[in-house]
């Protein structure tokens, strides 16, 4: 990776390998920090009140992660191998299945846990193919 | 709690407008260059980050009632559309592995259908 910016040092940043995988595995937490300010504040909204995106702090905050970790993702997927990365963006899903039994009390059961845990494969199959 | 079918309805929804947001945003990348013109004057990205708002907003109302164990993981739904628009819009094919994962995708949402009650 260096070694591309060296022979090309007007081209675009670029991250290294293990900096993508540090990347995304960051932008699960924020993503995951994200959702759970979202649902805190998701009472305060209704169709009636779409200024509650920018009013309501839980929901600006949620949003504000959301985006900080949407376009983070982004740059990290552009330079990563996706086949290893694919798994990882997937960890989001039981961040949020913990965060919300830890939080709002969500009770979990045997289907639940089957649906998340098919479901974090499955987004991790799909991404095995790498670029293609 | 359960969650109700309206508020799965909702993060469908959502599901499915972000999917375009994203075909935007791929059409839209694909025109940047050095010129910071090209960022800031960029229809397509711009359509993809009002999508994605859109998308946003039908998810909140999706998450006002019902558990986050059920509606987040069932944002997944998304895959399946972009899927589909890779390989419409962009040529990207269905290969085995995409089609296994959906595959896998869509039986977990099925379970978390089960797991609702």
């Amino acid at each position: 990776m260096t070694a591309i910016s060296r022979e090309h040092p007007r081209s675009s940043f670029r991250f290294t390998h293990a900096q993508s995988v540090a990347l995304v595995f960051g932008c699960t937490l924020l993503g995951a920090a994200a959702q759970i300010l979202m649902k805190s504040g998701a009472g305060g909204f209704s169709t009636a009140n779409l200024a509650a995106i920018v009013t309501n702090v839980s929901l600006f905050g949620g949003y504000v992660l959301y985006g900080i970790s949407t376009v983070l993702l982004i740059l990290a997927l552009r330079d990563g191998e996706l086949s290893l990365l694919y798994p990882i963006v997937s960890l989001s899903y039981v961040w949020v299945t913990v965060l919300s039994v830890m939080i709002f009390q969500e009770k979990l059961n045997l289907y639940k846990i089957l649906g998340v845990s098919t479901i974090v494969i499955g987004v991790a199959v799909l991404g095995r193919n790498g670029k293609r | 709690m359960t969650t109700p079918l309206s508020s799965i309805g909702l993060v469908f929804a959502a599901a499915f407008v972000g999917s375009f947001g994203a075909v935007f945003l791929k059409f839209g990348a694909g025109k940047l260059h050095r010129d910071v013109r090209t960022l800031l004057l960029n229809w397509r990205l711009a359509a993809g980050v009002g999508l994605y708002l859109l998308s946003s907003v039908f998810y909140l109302l999706g998450i006002r009632q019902g558990e986050l164990t059920i509606l987040y993981p069932m944002v997944s739904l998304g895959y399946m559309f972009t899927l589909f628009w890779s390989r419409l819009f962009f040529g990207e094919p269905f290969t085995r592995n995409k089609v296994c994962g959906l595959g896998l995708i869509l039986l977990g949402i099925v379970f978390l259908g089960i797991g609702r009650q």
